[in-house]
């Protein structure tokens, strides 16, 4: 049976999918309802930006990654060099 | 006191109009005034399933546009006679159910039977929210398959607050139903087994339908698997489902690969 197992193992994909839904759907129950959290994010980091720089909305990129016991929002703003010399 | 019963899954060909009718049966079976109310409006099925599909005339949307009076659109299937089955319209959009219609029609069958099963259509749109939002208990349909466990967990989210109970601060008795199982596949790890899905949906285990020919063979003849093959393995598991439902503690029975010899145990990995 030990052999038969191991023999088996490369063909179970059904730990896979099980981590992926454990992962998932912790994500999925805390997001409930707040579905947009990295857009409204975004929106509100790029508004205080803006209040003292002007951005480039096609230099913004918004990344989300999940992760089992963490979440990463990454933001990335490419800011104008003139305008960075000229806020000091 | 009448018990509202929503079967409903999120994601479709999970089974639910199959679990509607199997356990609607069974349910009669012991005793119990049912009706089973098919909320799937311009999709309709489960006339089909239990067979009554040349006898439909009125229709919910009837009944609630007043064309027609509850008792007129209510069939009483010819096998049960405690049975009975009110069908959705065909013809109009799902639009057509209002939440006073609607309301006004579960309880009227509230006073009628002891179990309104109602047969939830798939997604999360407007008539799946009718169909569970009067219900007491309901049955999560659930495929041991990625897709339909996280449609499973987004309605068990819409069932704890989009429902009547839920509004008035009550809880929605909560059934888990996993259908099309195939334990060869679960013992080799090709497939989610049983304490997975549980696991990660954490809500009772209700029963585990195994995978089936019966199933099919049973919604071509329109014979529920409980009235048309009472002792295979599927219909059994809709029978302890129904007494469960009823009140019954049974442990539930979770299907096992059939034990062969060794070189049956290698076959059977190398075919599947």
């Amino acid at each position: 049976m030990s052999l038969l197992s191991f023999f088996n193992r490369r063909n179970a994909s059904a730990p896979v999918a099980r981590e992926r839904l454990q992962i998932l759907l912790a994500h999925e129950r805390t997001m409930n309802g707040t579905s947009d959290l990295a857009v409204i994010l975004k929106e509100e980091i790029l508004a205080v930006i803006a209040k003292h720089l002007t951005v480039d909305q096609d230099k913004v990129q918004v990344k989300l990654d999940r992760e089992r016991d963490f979440s990463t929002l990454e933001i990335d703003i490419e800011l104008p060099m003139v305008e960075v010399t000229r806020g000091r | 006191m009448a018990k509202v019963l929503v079967v409903t899954s999120g994601k479709g060909g999970v089974g639910k109009t199959t679990s509607t009718a199997a356990l609607g049966v069974a349910l009669a079976q012991l005793g119990q005034r049912v009706v089973l109310v098919d909320f799937d409006v311009g999709l309709r099925n489960l006339d089909l399933i239990m067979g009554a599909e040349r006898r439909v005339v009125y229709d919910m949307i009837n009944v609630i546009n007043g064309d027609a009076k509850l008792a007129q659109a209510l069939i009483r299937d010819k096998r049960i006679d405690s049975l009975s089955l009110l069908a959705a319209s065909q013809t109009r959009d799902k639009d057509a159910l209002t939440n006073e219609g609607v309301a006004q029609v579960i309880d009227e069958l509230r006073e009628k039977f002891d179990w309104v099963v109602c047969d939830s259509p798939a997604g999360i749109e407007r008539g799946a929210t009718h169909a569970m939002y009067h219900a007491d208990m309901a049955v999560v349909v659930t495929n041991p398959e990625v897709s339909s466990v996280r449609d499973s967990d987004r309605i068990i989210g819409l069932l704890d607050s989009k429902t009547q109970r839920a509004e008035k601060g009550e809880q929605v008795a909560k059934h888990l139903l996993i259908t099309r199982y195939d334990p060869g596949r679960a013992a080799r790890g090709e497939m989610l087994k049983v304490e997975d899905v549980l696991e990660i949906l954490s809500i009772p285990l209700l029963g585990v339908v195994p995978e089936s020919e019966e199933v099919l063979k049973a919604s071509n003849i329109g014979s529920p698997v409980t009235l048309s093959a009472p002792t295979s393995s599927p219909a059994r598991a809709y029978l302890e489902a129904a007494r469960r439902l009823n009140g019954e503690t049974l442990p539930v029975n979770i299907p096992a690969e059939r034990k062969g010899g060794l070189l049956g145990k290698l076959f059977g990995s190398r075919v599947a």
